[in-house]
């Protein structure tokens, strides 16, 4: 098929889709209701007819699939709480109060979770364990959009950055470094703030919550280390170079067990278990704070409590770090970066900030998920993972925080349920057998593609990126005149 | 490239300059580190040393026809075409096809059967990929022509996937093998205790004649000329009258037609072929090709003889080699060395076919 032919498809769909639309008021004022007359309400009738309407066309689609559900009422009670009352009168907190309630509607997720409904196609929603991973997941997409979508460097080597925290993690939490005496005792200790952990355990182990912060140093410490030499490649040969690095990082911690000797990363069986996560004895009995994430009964409900503190922190390190001097620095980057550096924005700094920034987020991400699995494993890290933290980023929009958390909690919960459940529906409707999960990454592939072609700033975009692709940019690397430059000099 | 003058350097900037001046020397070492530890393992174990260099030399002319797919693309469109590889694997299942479920080639069959059916298949792997690698251009990468530089690479990446899943759901999962020996494996001569058969002989024989019609297409032939001319500037290359929309899609069949050469010579030489080998090959010829200098046709080759003797050399030699699990680590950090300190590779040209 011919692309401007797909082109005039395209535009055809979406003038078909749009018209009943714009017709409405046409319908409407035939029951007496004008554009002006509805103007003329007060704004909280008006959002309450909105989630009225939305309700019904909720009933009308969700009805055939699963029928009317006591769930998807409260669901939608929750909703019209939010939406509909004039909350942003209420002076100072007002306006933060739909965003707080939207946050205690997630922060309450393990209580109600398993009374809620079936969604049609996708299936149920995810258990808290999933939420864990999905969160964790979120965390990526926020810390690979810095990269990608502030600063425009592409990174196809992210999972190195989540290998080296969740490693890092492992080192200091188990009894990787114990080494053995002659008579078969462990030959090193050294204890600092873990919990539950026998003091006669060999090896080291200090408090996983240091280690959070300890794996973000010690990764953004490597992104820089590899970044300094290569952020001043163009584009694609940056993604290049960071791919190789993807790829080089797992294969030394799969051939980790015999490095010149020492046995560094115990190769393909990873290291494991780690030292449980949790506060200690002292700060449970004073103010009752968990002690042990690993053995509390209600385990993977802490872990996802601590999981959305860690997303919240980084969602607002992320927001702060946008429209700071640095951040607007990293966009001027992103457009232009001659003019960036004829306005005097140090280009090596700038880049190598956005890549450490990035990095310290993939490695505490990795570090949680360390603890949270017990375990850190080299077969997790592949390049498939470093495009699916991409597509992430592409599909929620580059650059906008707000479009990543959804497009990395919507991909997460496709790899974790959602393809196989939609995979089972398809099968089951249509008389298929499709083993969807299979397909996995072809799927984000495609998911790629078409949102490249047309959508290219993503679902939620950031107005100005989407701006970038509408009137282009002048993207032209410096660093290559000045590469010249330098052998044109050498020349002479 | 148009030369500027060097803008206001900051800390960072002197000290990658300081890193560029060492590059040589450390470069240097490196070579003749490498020298010395050749010149050893040949003192211990010739026969051995000989086996792998003719391995090497075999791995590097399929690396080649991939390197030189990936160099032309490069060439025209400054686009790292992150399919390329998997256009290959699927040429190498299309030949698997052909071989083994159209002509049912099996085991040792006479010159008179085997090679029309060779021909015939390299034949329809070629146009096969060409077309693939062609209608690729023009559903994904024209639209992106002018947009950041990010989105064509990105959906380089997404048709990769695609074409993977392709393999998958074409092939399913697991290797797809064909009987083994389907090429004639005779000796042809004997160095110490290592015999050169046949087959290997003919991946370098389809090679090199490959390589010289297409230095003879691009150097001689209007389209050559075309070709050069659209990757020097596109818009002055309009303005003169080439199409160059035409121009970009004749380099894509030709890539992918390579890509399809590649396939069948990997697929009939190794004997077995999965969906996912295409993407790490491909990486590998893509180090070739850089390490050649991209866009540069001699150079791809000459990189990828040398990215196939490093990894046979690796895999095979006795004395302190890392061996085949850090194939992949080594190959790469010869990426990123090259990458760091010397982008334009050995070769020494930043655009194609001399421009």
């Amino acid at each position: 098929m011919d692309l401007d032919e797909l082109r005039r498809l395209r535009h055809d769909l979406r003038e078909a889709l749009a018209r009943p639309w714009r017709a409405r008021w046409t319908a409407l004022g035939a029951v007496g209701l004008t554009e002006e007359r509805w103007r003329g309400w007060p704004v909280t009738y008006r959002r309450a007819v909105n989630a009225g309407a939305l309700g019904l066309l909720a009933l009308v689609v969700l009805a055939p699939f699963s029928g009317f559900d006591l769930g998807a009422l409260y669901t939608w009670i929750v909703f019209a709480t939010l939406y509909v009352p004039p909350w942003e009168r209420i002076p100072l907190v007002g306006r933060y109060i739909p965003a707080l309630g939207m946050l205690l509607v997630v922060v309450l997720y393990p209580f109600y979770n398993d009374k809620l409904y079936t969604v049609p196609i996708l299936g149920a929603f995810p258990d808290v364990h999933t939420g864990v991973v999905m969160l964790i997941f979120v965390m990526m997409g926020v810390g690979l959009n810095v990269v990608v979508g502030y600063a425009g460097l592409l990174d196809l080597g992210y999972v190195a950055f989540y290998a080296l925290g969740a490693y890092s993690a492992a080192w200091f939490a188990s009894v990787q470094f114990a080494g053995q005496n002659a008579n078969g005792s462990p030959k090193r200790f050294w204890h600092f703030g873990s919990i539950d952990v026998d003091k006669a355990l060999g090896g080291i182990h200090i408090s996983p919550w240091i280690l959070l912060i300890v794996a973000g140093i010690f990764t953004s410490l490597i992104g820089m280390l590899i970044g300094l030499p290569t952020l001043r490649l163009r584009g694609d040969y940056l993604a290049i170079v960071t791919l190789g690095f993807g790829e080089i990082l797992p294969q030394v911690a799969r051939n980790g067990d015999n490095l010149f000797g020492q046995n560094l990363t115990n190769g393909p069986q990873g290291i494991g278990p780690l030292d449980p996560l949790g506060f200690g004895h002292t700060l449970h009995r004073a103010i009752g704070l968990p002690a042990n994430y690993q053995t509390a009964a209600n385990g993977d409900d802490l872990f996802f409590w601590t999981a959305i503190v860690l997303v919240l922190i980084t969602v607002f390190c992320s927001l702060r770090l946008r429209g700071s001097k640095l951040g607007r620095a990293w966009i001027a980057i992103r457009e232009d970066e001659t003019a960036a550096s004829a306005m005097g924005i140090p280009l090596m700094r700038t880049k190598t900030l956005a890549y450490a920034i990035g990095a310290f987020i993939g490695g505490v991400a990795g570090a949680y998920f360390a603890l949270f699995t017990s375990s850190a494993n080299p077969d997790s890290f592949s390049l498939n993972f470093s495009v699916f933290v991409l597509v992430m980023v592409i599909l929620g929009g580059m650059g906008n925080v707000w479009g990543v958390l959804f497009g990395a909690a919507f991909l997460a919960y496709l790899d974790q349920a959602g393809l196989a459940n939609t995979g089972a529906w398809l099968n089951q409707h249509l008389g298929l057998t499709i083993d969807v999960p299979k397909y996995e990454f072809g799927i984000y592939g495609v998911i790629l593609l078409i949102v490249m072609l047309f959508r290219p700033h993503g679902l939620i975009p950031e107005a100005r990126r989407k701006m970038e692709f509408e009137l282009g940019v002048h993207d032209e690397p410096l660093y290559d005149a000045v590469v010249g430059a330098d052998h044109a000099a050498g020349a002479e | 490239m148009v030369e500027t003058t060097a803008p206001r350097m900051d800390a960072l900037g002197d000290l990658r300059k300081r890193v560029q001046r060492v590059g040589p020397l450390v470069g240097g070492s490196l070579v003749l580190l490498l020298i010395v530890w050749l010149a050893i393992n040949l003192a211990k174990d010739p026969a051995t040393f000989t086996k792998a260099f003719l391995i090497g030399v075999t791995n590097g002319s399929v690396y080649a026809l991939v390197a030189l797919g990936y160099t032309l693309v490069y060439g025209i469109l400054e686009l790292i075409n992150f399919a390329h590889g998997d256009v290959f694997m699927l040429g190498g299942m299309m030949s698997a096809t052909m071989m083994v479920s159209v002509f049912s080639i099996g085991t040792g069959e006479s010159a008179g059967t085997l090679w029309p059916a060779l021909l015939a298949s390299l034949a329809v792997a070629m146009v096969f990929c060409g077309v693939l690698n062609a209608s690729i251009e023009r559903v994904a990468y024209r639209r992106l022509r002018n947009a950041p530089r990010l989105a064509p690479l990105i959906t380089a990446i997404a048709m990769s996937f695609i074409l993977q899943n392709v393999g998958i759901a074409w092939k399913g999962p697991n290797y797809v093998s064909l009987p083994v020996g389907i090429l004639p494996h005779g000796t042809i001569f004997t160095i110490g205790k290592n015999a050169y058969h046949w087959d290997d002989l003919i991946v370098v024989l389809l090679t090199v004649p490959v390589l010289l019609a297409l230095n003879w297409l691009v150097q001689y032939t209007k389209q050559g000329k075309a070709m050069r001319a659209t990757a020097q500037d596109r818009e002055a290359a309009a303005m003169m009258g080439i199409d160059v929309n035409r121009t970009i899609s004749f380099t894509f069949l030709i890539a992918g037609g390579l890509a399809g050469a590649a396939g069948l010579i990997y697929a009939t030489y190794f004997t077995s072929i999965r969906f996912d080998q295409g993407f790490q090959l491909g990486l590998f010829a893509f180090t070739a090709a850089v390490l050649g200098g991209i866009g540069n046709l001699p150079g791809a080759v000459l990189g990828a003889l040398f990215i196939g003797l490093v990894q046979s050399f690796n895999n095979t030699l006795g004395w302190h080699a890392p061996g085949s699990d850090w194939t992949q680590s080594i190959v790469f950090s010869i990426l990123i060395l090259i990458l760091v300190f010397r982008p334009e590779g050995i070769l020494g040209e930043r655009t194609p076919e001399g421009g």
